[in-house]
């Protein structure tokens, strides 16, 4: 049952504050989550990678109380997702209406409405939630402005204002870099780690795991089950690699040799190409440029 | 005749009073809550509202209740059997849709056609009877207009949410389900009120074509409605008078003017009409190295 604009439930710091067992869900007859358990304390800086398919939406539509798992439970500071609106979700940009008529302003004030409650309009106090919150991403001088006039970095901006207006205090990012440029890209890790810096435990979806690794301590392995947990030098084994991202590598035989293909990502990312199948070594993981092809011949 | 007497002269007969009061509201209120359809694609979906409710219109016209009883109540049954359709079959929601609109639609001009003076109820229903307006008529469009205007208002900030990112209503909690049946809910209604004016068969277009033009023309949800509501009460009135004097159908010449507005909007809008875009491709052209003087 959701409550309707419903005060936060008073959070209890010593609880984890993401707490999910045995969680699975299925939607009609496909597993998009199998059977995840994972415990994340306050202030947990965690990057969530996998395949396309993973589940990792659905891991956050989960944890955001948007879906309900099929099984298990999942726990925000040790009640259910529905008793609280302090989580903050921003979604990947494909999915968002740029033509919709509303400003950047629009936009962060709907991450009170919440607060607000029903009959009431903004007030002064909102206003100033919001007003911090563009200071803080630094998007003041693009309040007036519709929203598809912005570029991609910009759009990000101000759906994390959104969460800052929200006072949120968890933070869900599917995707966010994404076709961002290097120094957009900068921009929402450091304001990423501005917000968790004030005690937000921050979940990010990613397709590139050397941005991941180097930029969060801690990564979540998905592949409908929970693959691999922890620093990223324990979840980026060749095992652990292979389990997630096996089914979407192809070994080709061609006329001078054999290639491998890996096919991790989406438009915008980069392919991940291992130097070899030894499984014995550490594997060096290498970016390869969307535009050349996705896949590399194994050393000789 | 100065044009000062061209806008009195109709209005010495009572009749022509009361159809442009109804038009006046009617102008206001479609465009608000047509503005929400346009935004989420619900076009074919308000259209074949308008249809379904037939039967329930004339079963209550035929034993002499409210019209607006049936027609809530048919409306009520057509979403009703199109969720179960949707539901229970692989069929897409557009096709059950589609079923239950003609099927229904079918089934009132069926009921209707029972009675000798079909013919000309049935384009009054279908083509609006503004100039068979009553006093009564326009305390109850007054009324309904009031509450439909006065709903969007009180829940202005959770429709905003609603429709522009529903995973945001359910992060947030809100009431999304049912939010999301008043929205219809309200969209009923607003066919049900404009049902007179401008009849089932147009009253998509009040619904639509207005707002479709002030979405050109603005940047904010507020003043779309704005904008949307003005150009409504604009198309309403200059139709009403054109049909006067043309001595032609009310409801269509309304939405033929409201089209008008839409057309010319549509080509010459800064920086999104049609005409625009493509004056500004060629002379950029112009402005190429190869050609210095531009």
């Amino acid at each position: 049952m959701s409550p309707v604009h419903k005060r936060a439930v008073p959070h209890d710091a010593t609880l984890p504050a993401i707490e999910l067992e045995n969680v699975s869900v299925r939607y009609d007859q496909t597993l998009a989550l199998e059977n995840v358990t994972l415990r994340l304390t306050r202030g947990a800086r965690v990057a969530v990678v996998g395949p396309n398919g993973a589940g990792k939406s659905t891991l956050f539509h989960v944890i955001a109380g948007v879906v309900r798992p099929t099984e298990g439970q999942v726990r925000i500071y040790g009640s259910g997702p529905g008793g609280h609106i302090c989580v903050g979700y921003v979604p990947q940009r494909k999915v968002i209406d740029w033509d919709f008529p509303v400003t950047v302003t629009d936009v962060v004030m709907m991450g009170r409405v919440g607060k607000m409650g029903f009959f009431r309009w903004p007030a002064r106090r909102d206003r100033e939630v919001v007003r911090a919150a563009l200071d803080e991403v630094g998007m003041s001088a693009f309040a007036d402005r519709q929203i598809g006039e912005l570029s991609g970095g910009q759009q990000q901006r101000v759906f994390l204002a959104r969460v800052l207006a929200q006072e949120a205090e968890l933070l869900l990012m599917d995707e966010p870099l994404t076709g961002l440029d290097m120094p957009s890209q900068e921009a929402i890790l450091s304001l990423i780690d501005r917000i968790q810096a004030q005690g937000v435990t921050v979940l990010v979806a990613s397709h590139d795991l050397n941005q991941a690794s180097e930029q969060f301590p801690t990564m979540l392995l998905l592949n409908r089950r929970l693959i691999a947990f922890g620093p990223p030098r324990q979840v980026l084994t060749t095992p652990n690699l292979l389990a997630a991202y096996g089914g979407h590598m192809h070994i080709v035989r061609t006329g001078d040799g054999e290639v491998m293909l890996a096919d991790t990502c989406c438009s915008g990312g980069t392919a991940l190409a291992l130097p070899s199948l030894d499984h014995t070594a550490a594997p060096v993981v290498q970016p390869v440029a969307q535009e050349t092809m996705q896949g590399m011949r194994p050393p000789r | 005749m100065d044009l000062l007497q061209l806008i009195t002269e109709p209005l010495t007969y009572p009749f022509m009073v009361r159809a442009l009061l109804a038009a006046i509201m009617v102008g206001v209120l479609c465009p608000v809550v047509g503005a929400y359809m346009v935004l989420k694609g619900l076009s074919f979906f308000g259209d074949a509202l308008a249809h379904a409710i037939l039967p329930g219109v004339v079963i209550t016209f035929l034993i002499g209740w409210p019209l607006a009883v049936g027609a809530l109540a048919s409306a009520l049954l057509a979403a009703l059997l199109i969720g179960v359709i949707s539901q229970r079959s692989t069929l897409q929601e557009d096709t059950a849709i589609g079923i239950v609109f003609a099927g229904a639609f079918a089934l009132g001009v069926a009921l209707l056609s029972t009675v000798s003076s079909f013919a000309v109820d049935l384009t009054h229903i279908l083509f609006g009877d503004v100039l068979g307006v009553s006093q009564t008529d326009l305390w109850v469009i007054l009324a309904l207009g009031l509450l439909v205007l006065g709903i969007i208002l009180l829940f202005y900030k959770e429709f905003l949410v609603l429709t522009f990112d529903p995973v945001l209503a359910l992060v947030l909690r809100l009431p999304a389900t049912a939010l999301r049946y008043l929205l219809l809910g309200l969209i009923a209604l607003t066919v049900v009120t404009s049902l007179q004016t401008v009849g089932i068969a147009l009253v998509l277009a009040m619904l639509v074509t207005p707002a479709a033009t002030a979405r050109m023309l603005t940047h904010r949800l507020p003043a779309m409605m704005t904008v949307a509501a003005m150009l409504g009460v604009v198309s309403n009135v200059v139709g009403l008078y054109v049909s006067y004097y043309l001595n032609i159908a009310s409801g269509p010449t309304m939405v033929l003017v409201a089209t008008t507005f839409f057309g010319v909007v549509f080509l010459l809008a800064p920086g999104r009409g049609v005409l625009w875009r493509t004056v500004r491709a060629s002379s950029a052209q112009l402005q190429t190295p190869a050609n210095p003087r531009a």
